[in-house]
């Protein structure tokens, strides 16, 4: 990469990050709480991301694990009246443990077959959210989830509460960015390209494949316990399926193994539908065919089509190279 | 000279068909044994029972004298069994520096370290010293799947050596490989073999490439061992004319 690109890229990171602090501070009260939700779901798409993006194992189950946070942040800080730092590492803890678990059967089955294996577990999870009154209230819910105070501050207002889920965001990005420039990070590439060739350089696939849903699977559970607090109440409804169905979504759309895929994934299926309200009853139609346009000109995403456009620019400026060198050695004495 | 690799009386069925029927031999410290036969003589399928990716039927494998028959590919390959494929094995989108850093990174530290560790596992520089040995320096940082085949195959080499292994399997290195890329792999295969003491098997279907490369030749035919000896003493062996020379 050249200087001048990169630091195009270091300015062009900073002023998203800047417009991301300073324009929502005119925002309304439902603009602030959709930006949240946008924050809230790239975390779990991350999560997601990397188990299928990057160690390419399918999972059906990412709504499953951020339904674990909520419910541990939900039941944590109201009967527990424990703060949201404590739920957060239990849900850490309890989504590792069972992200590992659920990584066994990609030991033995992959693809559609693995995809069947977590959609089982994803509705386990839901019925267990469902039918265990004692636990989760049922399809009563768990209400007057409070908001977390943050070294000092109260994040009870809407604004306080965004620059909260985008300062987790930002850790979890920083953590993510560290973990997939790791030599791991190398091996979930390896693991998803080439699993027999990796056994063969050493790479203990096994371990990897486990490691690839445990730490997808918790951050599920992280963006879950921010999930708690960001509507203040739950009920099982919204950890169904379907959560799992759109967490995926946002990872293909936005381009699957790609670092910034799961941004801008989560920022066409939570901000696209809002956009296209004006059209009234048609938005949800609109918003399902542009999904159906974009994949089929590009089945890697948005980012997929930076990538080619990048690639074969750098091809065309290496023939171009190349030519010149031949031009000069043709008419070399 | 000590045996690093020592196979008895391995055996491989698969249903009714005996792929490996009773082979054994070992390879001394230092060697470049050659395995060659027709095709569908059980080769590979020796090499994936020695390797780990298949389970014998039956028999035993030792490296420097210790049984690892039942052993997973990756914990052999941290034991210093490296290997190549006979189709290639890169990783195309991880650039050639990525993909030797990959190779070696395993046998760095462990999995705590890999992941608070460098990036690169500290293998910079000797992935870029395998890049030079092997003469792909001008595209150390290009995506390995734009690379042309026979670079590919040389790339495919290297990644076998990235973890400092005792014993390299190599499954047809020489397959698709134009002459002159051809000269350069053996040449550096052969200093490899000086230079690190490094014992190889190579399994290969070009007579000049074995012939010209190993000290000691053996050759299988319908799963059993036909024959073993140097290279002159195997090519003179009536029954190997006759299975696979051919007159």
């Amino acid at each position: 990469m050249t200087a001048t690109g990169k630091y195009l890229r270091i300015g062009l990171g900073v002023a998203v990050i800047a417009a991301l602090i300073i324009v929502p501070m005119n925002f309304n009260r439902y603009g602030l709480y959709i930006l949240s939700q946008w924050a809230v779901m790239t975390i779990a798409a991350m999560g997601l991301n990397l188990t299928l993006g990057y160690a390419g194992q399918v999972s059906l189950a990412q709504g499953a694990f951020v339904g674990i946070g909520a419910y541990a942040a939900a039941i944590m800080t109201t009967q527990g009246g424990m703060p949201l730092i404590a739920a957060l590492g239990v849900a850490i803890v309890l989504c590792f443990a069972i992200g590992w678990i659920l990584g066994y059967p990609a030991l033995r089955v992959q693809h559609h077959y693995l995809a069947f294996v977590t959609l089982a577990f994803s509705t386990l999870a839901f019925l267990v959210f469902r039918n265990e009154d004692w636990l989760t209230k049922g399809i009563y819910g768990i209400s007057n989830i409070p908001r977390p105070n943050v070294m000092g501050f109260a994040t009870n207002r809407p604004l306080p509460f965004y620059y909260f889920c985008l300062g987790s965001l930002g850790i979890v990005s920083l953590a993510m960015w560290w973990l997939i420039r790791s030599p791991w990070g190398r091996a979930f590439v390896a693991l998803r390209e080439n699993p027999v060739r990796a056994l063969s350089l050493g790479i203990d696939t096994r371990r990897y494949t486990l490691m690839a849903f445990a730490i997808g699977s918790a951050l599920g559970g992280v963006a879950g316990t921010l999930y708690a607090p960001l509507t203040q109440y739950i009920d099982p409804v919204p950890f169904n399926l379907s959560l799992s169905l759109d967490l995926l979504m946002m990872v293909i759309v936005g381009g699957s193994g790609f670092f910034f895929g799961p941004f801008l994934g989560a920022m066409i299926a939570v901000l696209l539908p809002e956009w296209l309200r004006f059209t009234q009853g048609y938005y949800l139609m609109l918003y399902a065919v542009a999904v159906m346009l974009l994949l089929i000109y590009s089945p890697t995403g948005i980012l997929g089509i930076l990538d080619r456009y990048l690639t074969e620019r750098r091809t065309k400026a290496a023939s171009a190279l190349r030519a010149v060198a031949k031009s000069r050695l043709e008419t070399a004495p | 000279m000590t045996a690093v690799l020592e196979v008895s009386d391995v055996k491989k069925s698969f249903g009714g068909i005996k792929a490996v029927d009773g082979v054994s031999f070992d390879v001394q410290e230092g060697e470049i044994l050659g395995l060659i036969g027709p095709n569908g003589c059980g080769k590979s399928t020796l090499f994936n029972c020695i390797l780990g990716q298949l389970t014998p039927t039956g028999g035993e494998v030792k490296v420097d004298g210790k049984v690892v028959t039942g052993l997973r590919p990756s914990e052999l390959n941290r034991l210093g069994v490296s290997r190549t494929f006979q189709l290639l094995q890169v990783f195309p989108k991880l650039s050639v520096r990525e993909n030797l850093i990959l190779a070696g990174q395993e046998h760095q530290g462990n999995m705590m370290s890999r992941l608070l560790g460098p990036s690169d596992a500290g293998l910079s520089a000797a992935a870029d010293q395998m890049i030079g040995f092997f003469k792909l320096d001008h595209l150390a940082t290009e995506a390995a799947g734009g690379l042309s085949y026979g670079q590919q195959k040389l790339l495919d080499a290297a990644m076998a050596f990235m973890g400092g292994p005792r014993l390299v399997l190599l499954d047809e290195p020489a397959g698709g490989v134009n002459l002159t890329m051809l000269g350069d792999l053996k040449e550096r295969l052969a200093a490899i073999n000086r230079e690190k003491r490094a014992t190889f098997v190579v399994i290969e279907h070009n007579m000049e490439f074995v012939m010209s490369l190993c000290t000691r030749v053996m050759v299988m035919a319908e799963g059993k061992l036909l024959a073993m000896g140097t290279p002159s003493e195997v090519r003179a062996n009536p029954a190997v004319i006759e299975a696979y020379l051919g007159h």
